[in-house]
C-alpha cells in the first residue's frame, strides 16, 4: 500500500507523532561498557579491543571547569554495524566502507523475524528458509531493501551465558547459508541483524561458506548489525531503522546507536 | 625459639592509622652495595683485588694496602655474637616507636666484626649466620640470624621489619587468568595469607584453571581488568585498604619483534597490560599501600612484579615483549621510588620463558609455575627486591653484569635461544 501525501506535510505530521507518543523511539543499543563481551577469536590473532574510558579531567587540577574521557575500541564493538569491506568477500565493492554508504540507507524499514522461542530451546538454533517463509505466510513477502532482525531474545543474557564458550567455541542461534542466501538473492534485503556478538551463529564457521551471514551479505554489499538490544519490543513488521555508523575513513564498521521508530497502537494521535 | 605470631586482631577503626617512619637512609656511595647484595639476599663485603684483605665497613680504598680496587665479592655469612645490648631510648622516630630493639657485634670467620641488628634466637657466645637485609628506608643492614633455623623465627618483630612476610596478610594476585594463578594461590595459603583475592577480567569468557582457583583455601575471586581503569579503581576502592602484598602477575605475550608483526596490535596490548596495567594498579592501590607502612602486623609490606628476564637485554623472537618489559622494569624503579616513602617494597621477580602457551616452541628449560611461586613467596619471606627465577634468568643475568654489550651481541645471534 503506497500513499501520496505531502513529503513535507509527512515529515511535520511524524514530529507531531513523535511528540504526542503516536510513534515511540525504541532504543535497541547496548550501553558501552569495558564488561560488555567482544567476540574471542584463536588467540594467535588480533582480537577485538572491548571498550576503554579513560579520564582526562573532571573538573580538577587537569582541567578545572569541565569533565571528558577519551575513549578506545574496535569498530566491532558493543552494539554495532558491519560494512562490506568488513568481509573478503565485500572487499572490492564500491561504496563498501561506513564513509562511502550512502546516508539514506541508514533509515529504512525492517521486518523482525521471532525466533526466541526456538533459541530458548536450542543454543545452536538456526534461523532457516522454511523459518522465512513460513513467517512470511503469516505477515507479508519481506520488501526490498528491507532490514531483516533476527530475534532471539540472546540480549537477555548475562556475563558467560551471553558468548556460550565451549571447548569446541562459541554457541549461540544464527542463519544458516540458505537462509542468508534467501534472504540477499531473493528478497533483496539492505542488511541483516541479531542480538548475538556476530551475525553469524556461534558455530558458523562449519557451515559452507564459513561464516555465511558475513561472507554472503556482504559479498552483495549489503550490511550487518549485531549485539541489538530490545528487539522484542518491536513489531514484525512496520518499525523505522535508524543506523547510522560513525563516519570513519575507510572503516569496516562501528558501535552506534540503533533505534527504531514505532507505530504505538495503543497511543491516541 | 620465637613466640608464634598470632592472626592481627581486627583493626580498631577509632584509631588513626600509625603514619610509616624509616631509620635513616643516609649512606656513602661505597657503603650502598649492601642495599645491592640485600636486594639479592647475598652477603657480600668488599675484598682488595691487590691484597685480598675483606673490608668493614665499606670504604674507597682498602684499609690494608690503600688499593682502590675493591669489588663487592660473595664472602662466608659465618660468626659469632661476641656482645650485645638492648636499646631502650632513641631519638629517632622510628627506633623509637620500636624499642627495645637488640643490637650486637657479631665477629665473622673471615676477620671483620660488624655492628648488627640481632635475632631474638641469638645468644651471646653463640654461632650466627649473619645476613644483610633491607630495613624500612631500603637500604642493606647486617641481621645476624642463627646459624640453624629456630623455630617461628620468621616471627622475630625485628626480623618481620626486613622482610614481607605474607603469614597473616592478605594478598591480591591481580591475573586470575594467568597459568600461573593457582600456583601463587597455593604457595601464599602455604604461607600463612590470611586472604588472597585475585582479580579476574573477562569473566564472560571460561578458563580452564578457575575451579582450581576457587578450591584454594582464602582465595576470594574478585572483578579485575589492568587495561581498564575503572575496573582497577572500583576494585582499589573496596580492598585497597587492606592489600598488605600486591602481586602483580598480569602479562601479555606474543611471539615476535618488529617487522615479523607488520602492525602495532599486539604491542599496544602487551604496553597496555605489562606497563599501563602497572602503572593503573599503582595509582589505585599504590597511595593506600604506601599510607599502611606501619599499619601493625598485617601492614602493607610488597608489590610484586613479574617481569621478563628479557627486560634487561632484548630476546628478539620476543622482541616486542622483551620491550614492554624493559618499559616495566623501568617504571618499577619509579614505583619503588614512591613506594619506599611508606617503606613498601617492589620486589621484580624476572623469569625466562615460562613453560605455557606462548613458549611451548621452545626448549627447555623453562620455569614451571610452582616454581615461580616457590620463588615469589621464597623472595618475600626473604625481604628481597630482585629475584631471578630458573637458570634461563640466572644466567642470563650474569651475563648482563659481564657485559651488557656483549650480551646484546649474542642475542642477535640466537635469536632467543640465550
Amino acid at each position: 500500500m503506497t500513499t501520496t501525501a505531502d513529503p513535507a506535510a509527512l515529515l511535520t505530521g511524524l514530529a507531531q507523532s513523535l511528540s504526542s507518543g503516536a510513534v515511540k523511539v525504541v532504543d535497541l543499543t547496548h550501553t558501552l561498557d569495558p564488561d560488555f563481551p567482544v567476540i574471542v577469536l584463536p588467540p594467535e590473532f588480533g582480537q577485538c579491543a572491548g571498550f576503554r574510558m579513560e579520564e582526562v579531567s573532571a573538573y580538577d587540577h587537569r582541567g578545572p571547569a569541565w569533565k571528558w574521557n577519551n575513549f578506545t575500541c574496535s569498530e566491532h564493538t558493543g552494539t554495532h554495524f558491519d560494512a562490506p569491506v568488513h568481509w573478503i568477500s565485500g572487499r572490492d565493492l564500491p561504496n563498501n566502507s561506513v564513509d562511502t554508504i550512502p546516508a539514506d540507507k541508514f533509515v529504512g524499514p525492517v521486518c523482525v523475524i521471532d525466533c526466541s522461542e526456538g533459541a530458548s530451546q536450542n543454543d545452536d538454533f538456526e534461523l532457516t528458509p522454511e523459518i522465512i517463509t513460513a513467517w512470511e505466510a503469516k505477515h507479508g513477502r519481506i520488501p526490498e531493501d528491507c532490514w531483516v532482525l533476527m530475534r532471539t531474545d540472546w540480549s537477555k543474557r548475562r556475563g558467560d551465558a551471553y558468548l556460550n564458550m565451549r571447548e569446541d567455541g562459541p554457541h549461540s542461534p544464527g542463519p544458516t547459508p540458505e537462509a542468508v542466501r534467501l534472504l540477499v538473492e531473493e528478497r533483496n534485503v539492505r542488511g541483516f541483524g541479531t542480538e548475538t556478538v556476530g551475525t553469524d551463529a556461534g558455530q558458523g564457521m562449519h557451515y559452507t561458506p564459513p561464516y555465511p551471514a558475513h561472507y554472503i551479505l556482504h559479498g552483495a554489499g549489503c550490511y550487518g548489525l549485531q549485539c541489538l538490544n530490545n528487539l522484542d519490543r518491536l513489531p514484525p513488521t512496520g518499525a523505522l531503522l535508524c543506523t547510522a555508523p560513525l563516519k570513519i575513513k575507510q572503516g569496516t564498521g562501528s558501535p552506534l546507536r540503533v533505534m527504531a521508530l514505532v507505530a504505538d497502537n495503543g497511543a491516541v494521535s | 625459639m620465637t613466640d608464634p605470631l598470632s592472626p592481627p586482631p581486627r583493626k580498631n577503626p577509632q584509631k588513626r592509622t600509625r603514619v610509616p617512619t624509616r631509620p635513616s637512609h643516609v649512606r656513602s656511595r661505597a657503603a650502598l652495595g649492601f642495599a645491592a647484595a640485600a636486594a639479592e639476599g647475598r652477603f657480600m663485603l668488599q675484598t682488595c683485588a691487590e691484597c685480598g684483605a675483606v673490608q668493614y665497613p665499606p670504604r674507597d680504598a682498602c684499609g690494608s694496602c690503600l688499593s682502590v680496587e675493591l669489588n663487592w665479592t660473595d664472602v662466608s655469612p659465618a660468626g659469632r655474637l661476641i656482645a650485645d645490648t638492648t636499646v631502650r631510648i632513641s631519638t629517632n622516630v622510628y627506633f623509637r616507636e620500636r624499642t627495645p630493639w637488640r643490637v650486637g657485634t657479631v665477629r665473622l670467620d673471615i676477620g671483620p666484626s660488624v655492628m648488627c641488628h640481632v635475632h631474638g634466637d641469638v645468644a651471646v657466645d653463640d654461632p650466627v649466620r649473619l645476613s644483610i637485609k633491607l630495613d624500612k628506608s631500603g637500604q642493606g643492614v647486617m641481621f645476624a640470624l642463627p646459624q640453624k633455623a629456630t623455630p617461628n623465627m620468621e616471627d622475630d618483630p625485628h626480623m618481620r621489619e626486613m622482610t614481607c612476610d605474607p603469614k597473616h596478610r592478605r594478598v591480591l594476585i591481580t591475573d586470575a587468568r594467568n597459568e600461573n594463578a593457582p600456583a601463587l594461590a597455593q604457595a601464599l595459603a602455604e604461607a600463612g595469607a590470611s586472604l588472597i583475592f585475585v582479580g579476574e577480567a573477562e569473566s564472560w569468557h571460561p578458563y580452564p584453571h578457575r575451579a582450581t582457583l576457587e578450591k584454594i583455601a582464602n582465595v576470594e575471586i574478585m572483578p579485575l581488568d589492568v587495561t581498564d581503569t575503572a575496573s582497577v579503581t572500583e576494585l582499589a576502592a573496596e580492598i585497597g585498604g587492606k592489600t598488605d602484598i600486591l602481586i602483580n602477575n598480569a602479562r601479555f605475550v606474543r611471539p615476535g619483534g618488529i617487522m615479523d608483526r607488520g602492525d602495532v596490535i599486539f604491542s599496544r596490548d602487551e604496553m597496555e597490560v605489562n606497563f599501563f596495567g602497572m602503572m593503573r594498579l599503582a595509582q589505585a592501590f599504590g597511595p593506600a599501600m604506601r599510607g599502611r607502612g606501619a599499619d601493625g602486623d598485617n601492614s602493607a609490606t610488597a608489590w610484586v612484579n613479574i617481569l621478563s628476564v628479557y627486560a634487561w637485554s632484548n630476546m628478539p623472537e620476543f622482541g616486542a615483549f622483551s620491550a614492554s618489559n624493559a618499559a616495566a622494569l623501568s617504571l618499577s624503579q619509579c614505583l619503588r621510588a614512591e613506594l619506599l616513602q611508606g617503606g613498601v617494597r617492589v620486589m621484580n621477580v624476572f623469569t625466562g620463558p615460562t613453560e605455557d602457551e606462548w613458549h611451548q616452541p621452545l626448549p627447555p628449560p623453562k620455569v614451571l609455575p610452582a616454581a615461580l611461586a616457590r620463588a615469589v613467596v621464597g623472595g618475600l619471606k626473604d625481604g628481597l627486591e630482585d629475584v631471578f627465577v630458573g637458570d634461563v634468568a640466572k644466567d642470563l643475568i650474569d651475563r648482563w653484569r659481564a657485559g651488557p654489550k656483549i650480551l646484546e651481541r649474542e642475542m642477535l645471534d640466537t635469536r632467543g635461544q640465550g
